[in-house]
């Protein structure tokens, strides 16, 4: 009866202090890791298509769940796959991003004012003062900045277009 | 010339050759025929009538389950359900009551078949499942063999015999029978060691009641897929031919138990039966060929398929001498069924470049000189 | 059943060629009108235009470059005018527009003056291959990879054996046996013209043996070179494809994921030897092929050396015409070629075969569920397992089917062909190797974006550090020289010289 009482209250104490020293050890600090893991996968260009102000407040939303892992229509599947992976969900539960899209310019209207490629983040447009701009399609993440800057609204996002080289077959349907 | 735009666009391959589901099963069916149709002679009519019940309560069980699942009626045609009835019906004992046909069969199709999701989604052979179920549930039926009593000769039940053999308990035929001959029921050879494996007296009981030609053309008690061996080898002769099964899993079957058998015969004769004994007795080859080899429940690559013959090999071998049942074909084809996704799992084939474990293979010394 | 076989794998479909295999190479087609020259005919990039609308061309001139890196430069089929570069419907299954030059014939097939060239055996092998790139030639046996990067990355390595390959397996197809048959001697020369670009030790020029009389053709011409082998192998689909190929000759696999160079082999096909041999030994550019127009709906089938950019159309009714209707009109073998969406897109450099095949010949069937009866991993030349693959693709787990092998499947259809449930297998193959493709781009994209905001980001801070740095710098300065003179100094003076620095940015 003593011994066991005496046993117990050690094992307690014990253990009691090791949780302790483990809380103190490996405590997560006031910002969750896992948000800054997240915001390095994300695109970084702040583009807000995911409807919050920038990657960082998106990756936030996606960690506390209030966000889809599919917000991020330049990312795409890829993206979608990824996060899926580290955050340690099955990727075919989760639907399809939107489609991503890109910027295009209308020559006969752009006045070359230079505040869209002012705005870009990522450069994708070149021109100069008083010359036309234009896309550069491999760089673009179809933000829609550029879009709401120009003061001539010649600049339209449209929904990226299957080529020859993206085409593929699509996936047979049968029951 | 029309524009082309109805032309097909389609992914290629633009040839096909000729197999189809049904095209299989329906060669599968023929060459169950000799093996069949030797079995009707042999047990006379109650057999005929109760393979045509359990066939087609099969086939009524599919087209019951399709229609319930909204499927279009007419893939029975695809003969999967025909062939399963048909295979369950050949592992029978030939005189069995219409209920243990018909009941097999609604089994082996709805709880083997469809609840798992149909065609190609089992995990347990449908006609085992069924066999297996029945002979745990109603063993003094299922174990009931018959004396062969070929159809021409005059003690034979005629037709409406028959009927009654099937539909009621053909009581006046069995006892008459009985009093003629000396009782048309008994055990099997296999079921005679059962019983001669406790009392040690083994190889006294193969040299008395085994006899090679009864072996080899299934005059003998038994099922109809266990009798004639001679004819079920020229059935799996056709489909080892047309490819339509492949020779891992038969032959390994085959080489496993000769081995074994073989090791423990010599070990103690009084104890374990020949190797002849086992490979011609009860539903070894029948299994080897027809039942193990289903696609469905059988692994697909090649080494898979040794490696599932071998483990039915051993448990049917290990059934037969240790277990409680005299024979353990179904029990073995179960238990290696489950075990399919686990090989097939771990013994993909080789691929092209790469070894074994799926890494690319190394070159050689020297392969590689870059100039 | 147990018949020795030095590949995996693999089927005996229905070969067809005995139509045109007996037949000549129709060599004489009238040139057509117009032709189509697709500017995204070879493997990698586009090809970029250099000649103008409404430019004047020559046969053999030189009409568009090398999209740089994976490319090859395009000529023109015959003499005329360049009359439009415009989108046509591309022979691809997906029928989506793509830009092609419009060349109008004059009909006087006008050729373009050449240097006279010395015997190419005493050239310097780099020349060769610069020469050879110059003539656009690509692999003429399906992968239309550009030779001349075939060629140097093979000097690179150092090659023990080229292998020549005869191996024309898929149904129907007849354009390599033919020109083995008739062009024997060019060919033997262009195999021995590669070997001496890539420096190889041995050459074995590889024929299946349903193949007679072209085995017989070439060893005639392959007698007097010492060094040239002609090696028979079983016939079989897919034997033609160059890692079963590699395997059946040398008994050598290539590890996955590396090059034929890797284990000291090349592979090059028997009719872009001849293409090679034209190049370099008459200064002739690659501007046509031969090809196979067959298909029971063609009535009178033949090999046809067709110019580039001839319309299918005109091919077919060059042959005759269709007997009736096809259900499938297809560019290439029936195994591993494409659909066509329309009868007037043309000839391009890969067009192996024009096939109208009817219903029977394609024996289609709507899919019925896998029976798991595992013939397509008993048929898969690669050792793969395809019903697992198809699967994992089904329920969209790309994944699941790279661990069963989808990143080494080639396409090649054997287990579709042998699948008794008519799974289109090839056809979630295709879709997953798509989709993985597309993926693998979104990725690289997102990669690119990402350091280009970081490197945005950078360069913003850095300006305004720069630009801080001035302005206090300014401000010091100033007040060093208030403190000296005049107190009074007013803000507006230092925003005005603001603009400036924005506009160097």
């Amino acid at each position: 009866m003593f011994t066991s009482t005496i046993v117990l209250s050690l094992l307690g104490v014990g253990l009691g202090g090791l949780l302790g020293l483990a809380a103190k050890v490996f405590s997560v600090g006031e910002e969750n890791p896992l948000v800054e893991d997240i915001e390095g996968m994300l695109p970084g260009s702040n583009c807000g298509q995911c409807g919050f102000p920038g990657c960082k407040p998106a990756a936030e939303a996606i960690v506390d769940g209030s966000a889809d892992l599919t917000c991020c229509p330049p990312g795409g599947k890829a993206l979608v796959s990824s996060l899926a992976e580290h955050l340690g969900m099955d990727p075919s539960t989760i639907g399809e991003p939107a489609a991503p899209s890109l910027a295009y310019i209308k020559e006969s209207l752009c006045t070359g004012c230079t505040r869209c490629f002012k705005v870009c983040p990522t450069d994708a447009i070149v021109g100069a003062n008083k010359q036309i701009h234009s896309v550069i399609g491999s760089a673009c993440t179809g933000c829609g900045k550029c879009k709401d800057a120009c003061p001539e609204d010649c600049i339209s996002l449209e929904p990226e277009t299957v080529d020859l080289d993206s085409w593929h077959w699509p996936k047979p349907q049968w029951a | 010339m029309k524009t082309t735009a109805d032309l097909l666009m389609a992914a290629a391959p633009h040839a096909h050759d000729k197999s189809s589901v049904d095209r299989i099963m329906l060669h599968v069916c023929l060459a169950l025929s000799p093996v069949t149709a030797w079995g009707f002679y042999l047990f006379g009519w109650p057999a005929i009538i109760l393979w045509t019940i359990t066939c087609l309560s099969a086939v009524a069980s599919e087209a019951f389950c399709l229609w319930l699942r909204g499927y279009k009626i007419n893939r029975v045609s695809d003969a999967s359900a025909l062939l399963t009835g048909w295979l369950l019906a050949l592992s029978l004992p030939p005189w069995a009551p219409w209920w243990i046909g018909v009941g097999g069969s609604a089994l082996a199709i709805i709880v083997g078949k469809h609840l798992y999701g149909g065609i190609g989604q089992n995990i347990f052979n449908p006609a085992m499942l069924a066999r297996v179920a029945l002979l745990v549930s109603f063993p003094v039926q299922m174990t009931t063999w018959i004396y062969v009593e070929p159809i021409s000769h005059i003690p034979a039940p005629d037709l409406v015999t028959s009927l009654s053999i099937i539909f009621s308990d053909g009581g006046e035929y069995l006892s008459s029978t009985n009093q003629l001959t000396d009782g048309v029921t008994g055990a099997t050879i296999l079921g005679e060691l059962k019983t001669a494996y406790t009392a040690h007296t083994v190889a006294e009981v193969s040299s008395t009641h085994f006899q090679w030609w009864p072996a080899l053309t299934g005059i003998t008690k038994g099922s109809m897929g266990e009798t004639s061996e001679i004819l079920i080898l020229i059935g799996a002769a056709w489909l080892l031919l047309l490819r339509i099964i492949s020779w891992h899993i038969p032959v390994s079957i085959i080489a496993t138990i000769a081995m074994i058998s073989l090791l423990f015969h010599v070990g103690d004769p009084d104890r374990y039966a020949s190797p002849i004994l086992h490979l011609t007795s009860g539903g070894l080859l029948f299994t080897a060929f027809f039942i193990a080899t289903d696609y469905v429940t059988s692994p697909s690559s090649p080494f898979g398929k040794i490696l599932f013959g071998c483990g039915t090999a051993l448990v049917m071998f290990a059934i037969r001498s240790w277990g409680g049942f005299p024979e353990g074909a179904g029990f073995a084809v179960l238990f290696m069924n489950a075990l399919t996704p686990l090989i097939d799992r771990y013994c993909k084939p080789r691929a092209y470049g790469r070894d074994f474990k799926g890494k690319a293979r190394k070159l050689l010394k020297n392969a590689r000189k870059v100039i | 059943m147990f018949r020795f076989s030095p590949i995996k794998g693999g089927i005996h479909p229905d070969s067809h060629k005995d139509h045109t295999a007996n037949r000549d190479i129709l060599t004489s087609m009238p040139i057509p009108e117009r032709l189509y020259l697709p500017l995204f005919q070879q493997a990698g990039a586009s090809a970029l235009p250099v000649v103008g609308i409404g430019d004047p061309v020559l046969k053999g001139q030189q009409i568009a470059v090398t999209g740089g890196g994976l490319s090859a430069h395009i000529h023109a089929p015959t003499s005329g005018k360049l009359i439009a570069i415009e989108d046509i419907v591309a022979p691809h299954p997906s029928g989506l527009p793509a830009p092609a030059m419009v060349l109008e014939s004059d009909g006087d097939d006008l050729p373009l003056e050449q240097p006279s060239i010395c015997n190419p055996f005493t050239r310097d092998p780099e020349e060769l291959a610069t020469e050879v790139e110059q003539a656009g030639i690509v692999g003429l046996g399906g992968a239309i990879f550009p030779s001349a990067v075939k060629l140097r990355q093979g000097r690179r390595f150092e090659i023990k054996t080229l292998i020549i390959n005869g191996g024309e397996c898929e149904p129907y197809l007849t354009t390599d046996d033919r020109l083995m048959q008739e062009r024997a001697e060019q060919i033997v020369e262009g195999a021995r013209l590669i070997q001496h670009i890539i420096e190889a030790y041995a050459v074995i020029i590889a024929v299946e043996d349903n193949k007679p009389n072209a085995i017989a053709a070439l060893k005639k011409a392959a007698a007097p070179h010492g060094k040239l082998r002609v090696a028979v192998v079983p016939s079989m689909y897919p034997m033609g494809s160059a890692k079963q190929l590699i395997q059946a000759v040398t008994g050598e696999e290539v590890p996955a994921g590396m090059r034929s160079n890797d284990v000291g082999i090349l592979v090059h096909n028997v009719a872009t030897a001849y293409a090679i041999q034209q190049a370099l030994c008459f200064k002739r550019p690659l501007t046509s092929r031969v090809v196979t127009v067959g298909g029971s709906c063609i009535a009178s089938p033949h090999n046809v050396e067709a110019l580039f950019g001839t319309p299918i159309s005109h091919l077919i009714e060059y042959c005759g015409g269709l007997k009736r209707e096809p259900a499938r009109l297809i560019m290439g073998g029936p195994m591993m070629g494409q659909t066509l969406p329309s009868i007037n897109t043309p000839v391009m450099k890969g067009t192996s075969a024009i096939l109208a095949l009817s219903p029977e010949e394609v024996n289609e069937k709507s899919p019925d569920p896998c029976i798991r009866c595992s013939r397509c991993v008993s048929a898969c030349p690669m050792g793969l397992v395809p019903l697992e693959m198809a699967k994992h693709v089904k329920a969209d787990s790309f994944d699941g089917a790279q661990t069963y092998g989808l990143r080494d499947c080639i396409l090649c259809g054997s287990c579709s062909y042998v699948c008794p449930s008519h799974i289109p297998l090839v056809n979630y193959f295709e879709y997953a190797k798509g989709e993985l493709k597309n993926q693998r781009t979104a990725a690289q994209k997102l990669a690119y974006t990402q350091q280009l905001t970081k490197a945005r980001e950078e360069r913003i801070e850095k300006e305004a550090a720069a630009k801080k740095a001035a302005k206090s710098k300014k401000r010091r300065s100033r007040d060093r020289s208030a403190s000296k003179s005049t107190p009074s100094s007013t803000p507006s003076e230092t925003s005005s010289s603001e603009p400036t620095a924005e506009n160097d940015s």
